[in-house]
Formats: C-alpha cells, structure tokens, sequence
C-alpha cells in the first residue's frame, strides 16, 4: 500500500510537465505532420512534392539568373558560408584572447551580439548595409569601392544578412571555445615543450583533438540556429527584395498567416523539423551515449 | 626575450582591435539613438555638428502607434511568469527524471532531448488554433502558457544534469529522518541549485523578452503587442527614420543587456553547462 501511495506521490513531479509538453508541444507537432500529408489527392508525395516544385523554396532558375534560389537553398547557402566562418572564427578568437589582458572585456564585446533579442539585430544588420548611414559603406568608400543598400538589391540581399549574421554569432563559438581552452590541463603543453614540440604541432596534436566535443555541440547548435533563422530576415529584408533573402521559417509563417495555406505551412515546417533532428543526431547520441555510462 | 615582448604586444593590438570591431555598429546604434537625424543621415561616424538630445527617446516611448512604454511593460508581464513558471514545472520534474524510476525513463528523457530542438514553427499553426478555441488568442497567459511549454525541454534538460551531480547522501539520511520526496526537494534540494535556478532563469528570460515570433502569431490587438513586435512598426512610412527605430532598439535591447552585465556569470554557465556537460 505505501508502495503505491509512493508511486502515485512520485508521479506528481513530473505530470504537470508532461501534460504541459503533450498539451502544447507533442500535439501540434503531431497536428503538424499530419496537416502536412492531409489532401484530398493522394496522400503522401502530393502536398510535398507541390511545395518542393514551387518556386519559394527551390527556384533552379536563380543558378542562371541569379537570386532569388529559394528559401530552401537559402538556408543551405546561409550554413555554407555561416559555420564555417563563425566556428573558425570563434576558434581563432579564443586562442587569441585567451592570455590577453582585459579578455573578459573583449570577450563580453564580441558576445553582444548574441545578448541582444535578434529583432535588434536584423535592425542594425540593415543599419550598417545602408548606403549613407552604414559603416560598411563607409569603409568601403574609404577603400574605393562601390556603395549602395546592399539589402535593398536581390544580387546582395541575403549575402549582406549572412555576413552580418556571422557578425552576431560569432561571439557562441568564442565563448564555447573559450571554456573548451580552459578545461585542457596546462601539463599537457609542458609535458609536450619538454619533448621539443612546437606551438603548431601542440596545436593539432593536444588543442585540436580535446575540443572535438566541444566542437561538436557548437556546430550542432549553428546548424539549429541557421534553419531556424527567422527575426533578421523579417526585420531588416522582409524576404525581399523579390524573395532574394527568404527563409524556410519565413515562408512557412508567409504561407500560414498571410496566405492562410495551412498545408503547405505545415509542408514547410515538417521539412524544417526533419533538418534540424538530422543536424541534431550526433549531440543526441552523444547524450545517449553519456547516460549509458 | 625581446621578440616575445613584441609578439605580446602584437597579440594584444590585435585582441583589441578585434573587439573594437565588433563593437563598431552597437556605437554606430548608440550614436544615432541620441543625435537629431540630420546629423546622421549621412554617417553618424561624422562630429563636425554634435548636439546630443534624448528627443529620439522620447518619441519612441510615446510612438503614436507603436509606443514603446506600453510595449516594454506588456514584455515585462509576458517574461516573468513565463520564466517562474516553466522553471518550477521543470525543475520538479528534473527532480523526478534524476532520482526516480520510471517505466520508459529513458525513452522519455530522449524525447525531451530530441524536443530541445524542434523549430517554433512546427507547432504554430495548432497553437494558434488552440489557442483560438481555449479563447486563449491575443491574452498575455496564452502567450505565457506557451513559453512555459516551449521552456519545459532544456530548463529540465539542464536542471536534470545538475540534479545528478549533487550527492544523494543529503537526501537519503533525510528519508531515513521520515521526510516526504517533495519536503526533501522543496527544502534541501532547491536551496543547493539556487545558482543553477539563477542560470534557467536568466537564459528563459532572455529567450521569452527576445522572442518575436510566438508573439507575432498569438497578440494581434495594438495596444497589447510586446516590444520586440513594435520594433518593425517604428521604420516611418517614407522613409526609414533611422534616429527613432535606433532608440527603440536600445531600449528593448537594453534589458537583456544589462542581465548579462549583472549575471554574466550565470548566463554563461548556463549556456555552456547545459550544452558541454
């Protein structure tokens, strides 16, 4: 009898989590995939395949033409060019800092970036592209180069974004690389200076291999931020010009509330869903991997 | 010995000048919130006229369809229940998931990591909906209802993993003393993780005050929008009037930023505990 009072008394903590995560989570995922197969035509390729083939989401022709390719292909340049310049460069930055006086200061600056709601951060992307009162057009100028509203034209819309968004990020892979740097044992490297080895090879034979986990979770949490990217765009393009700038998230919201096209939305966001689980595979094996132990 | 002299100054030059960098279009933000738009309309990095002025911030507090003042108190109403109250229903169920046993724990505690990940957008069509059937639409605790569901995964997530670092000896010898499971966790398990609470609350904070796009789709009338949905609203109609969006922008960003300046330290454990761990 006690036992089944305990078990009852034990299942009160986590109810209300989960009857608030079926409620408001699990379901309308669930609602989800099944509005993004729900048709009158046949049921499975037919609501996919349509939102595939249209022109918001992959648009072949931009291969000649140029923008807009579709908020699908996007995305997928938006990571192309993003992960691997924010994770360099947040690694860079790290080693750097690392025996700098003032680091926490510098740190703190690179990092606001990532503070501030990202609606801010949409504003002063457009800010600083603007033709006469950016500072990317004034360094430009200086240097004798073309200015313009970089965002306000299809061939540099999304470009513009992209970089401006590495702008923002960059200070998430510095301050993960940062706490990676300091969890490595210093007798490491002396251990490796009394064998005569270089700050190279120390490089890629002890730092490089140890921040592999860390590595690991910063791409992974990239990649997540990349497909989910959505108040930038809004802000400070809106998709424009001509969809040159649209996103996967945006189009999704487009079709849900401006064009009240519930299946297609849901197409979108399900799409969505996909990529982020498949990005998130290896942080969640690895968590998997670390409960077994 | 010289050359390492050299290479340290070097190292800190570029260090600094790094910083300045990025630091450049939060100035450039900075300086246009608080000057008259003439002056910065072609470059605010220009001084030969200099007249500082609040005037900027006072219109985008009392902006004549998107006030600021309203915004950033509706703000204010949504985030802070919407981060005591996933952080509570959280924490009790990290308890739960970290020292009981359940039938499929672990297949629970992998959705709750494969959750953690989700886009917004894949729930917000039935949100909306049900939210428009539990007349729930366009009220500050609908709003609040969501975020503390939307919360739930990573606060348990991250509180779970604190939980299991904590020694179970504690609590054992107070079972043995006779005390209920909740006496032990509402007595002696949460004052141990008041620094783990302070991290899930700040990082909860920031996401909801930051958050745009649940806003976007749930709080419609304009007296009720939240101040990061106002922000867009401040372009002008012609042209962009670029002194009054920038003080609206520091204003909202102003309150994230001053968390972090006062509870960096928790905000980043919070953030590297909960993805390095």
């Amino acid at each position: 009898m006690a036992r089944v009072k305990e078990k009852i008394s034990r299942s009160l903590f986590i109810i209300p989590a989960l009857a608030l995560l079926a409620t408001f989570v699990v379901y309308p995922v669930a609602s989800t995939i099944y509005l993004s197969f729900a048709t009158g035509d046949p049921p499975f390729p037919a609501n996919y395949w349509a939102v595939l083939s249209s022109r918001e989401i992959i648009d072949a022709r931009g291969f000649v033409r140029g923008f807009p390719l579709g908020a699908l292909l996007h995305n997928f340049l938006w990571m192309l060019i993003h992960l691997p310049l924010t994770t360099f460069l947040g690694l860079v930055l790290a080693i750097i800092v690392r025996n700098v006086r003032g680091s926490g200061v510098i740190k703190s600056s690179i990092f606001l970036g990532m503070v501030i709601p990202m609606i801010v951060g949409g504003v002063i992307i457009r800010f600083m592209f603007d033709k006469d009162a950016g500072v990317v057009n004034a360094v430009l100028g200086l240097l004798g180069l073309t200015t313009r509203s970089w965002t306000a034209h299809p061939e540099s819309a999304l470009l513009a974004l992209i970089f401006g968004s590495v702008w923002l990020w960059t200070g998430f892979s510095m301050i993960l690389y940062s706490a990676g740097l300091s969890t490595i044992p210093r007798d490491y490297y002396e251990a490796a200076m009394v064998d005569g080895a270089t700050p190279v090879r120390m490089f890629f034979s002890i730092t490089l291999p140890l921040l592999k986990p860390i590595t690991t979770v910063i791409v992974t949490m990239t990649i997540l931020w990349e497909l989910k990217i959505f108040d930038i765009v809004y802000v400070a393009t809106l998709g424009g010009p001509g969809g040159a700038s649209n996103v996967l998230a945006l189009q999704m919201y487009f079709y849900a509330f401006r064009q009240f096209d519930l299946n297609r939305a849901s197409v979108v966001a399900t799409i969505l869903m996909f990529l982020t689980l498949a990005a998130a595979i290896p942080m969640i094996t690895s968590v998997i991997r670390r409960e077994r132990r | 010995m010289k050359r390492k002299w050299v290479s340290t100054l070097l190292i800190h030059l570029l260090a600094w000048s790094l910083a300045l960098i990025w630091i450049v279009p939060f100035f450039g933000l900075l300086m246009t919130s608080i000057r008259p738009l003439s002056e910065v309309i072609y470059g605010w990095w220009r001084f030969e006229e200099f007249n500082p002025t609040l005037s900027n911030f006072v219109k985008a507090w009392n902006h004549p369809t998107a006030p600021l003042s309203q915004g950033m108190r509706n703000s204010l109403a949504v985030a802070i229940p919407a981060t005591v109250v996933p952080i509570f229903i959280a924490s009790i169920a990290a308890y739960g998931l970290a020292r009981f046993t359940f039938p499929l724990k672990n297949y629970l505690f992998l959705t709750i990591v494969a959750l953690m990940t989700l886009p917004i957008q894949m729930i917000a069509i039935p949100i909306f909906k049900l939210m428009k059937d539990l007349r729930l639409l366009n009220t500050f605790l609908g709003l609040v209802t969501v975020h503390s569901a939307w919360g739930i995964p990573w606060i348990l997530f991250f509180m779970r993993n604190y939980f299991t670092t904590l020694p179970i000896e504690v609590e054992e010898s107070a079972r043995v003393d006779g005390a209920s499971d909740l006496v032990i966790f509402l007595r002696i398990v949460l004052p141990m993780c008041v620094p783990a609470l302070v991290s899930a609350a700040v990082l909860q904070f920031m996401w909801v005050w930051s958050d745009f796009f649940l806003a976007l789709i749930l709080i419609y009338s304009p007296s009720k929008l939240l101040a990061t949905q106002r922000i867009p609203l401040m372009r002008g109609v012609y042209h962009v009037d670029w002194g009054v969006l920038s003080a609206g922008a520091v204003l909202v960003m102003i309150v994230p930023v001053m968390i972090f300046a006062f509870l960096q330290r928790y905000y980043i454990k919070g953030m590297v505990g909960w993805t390095l761990k």
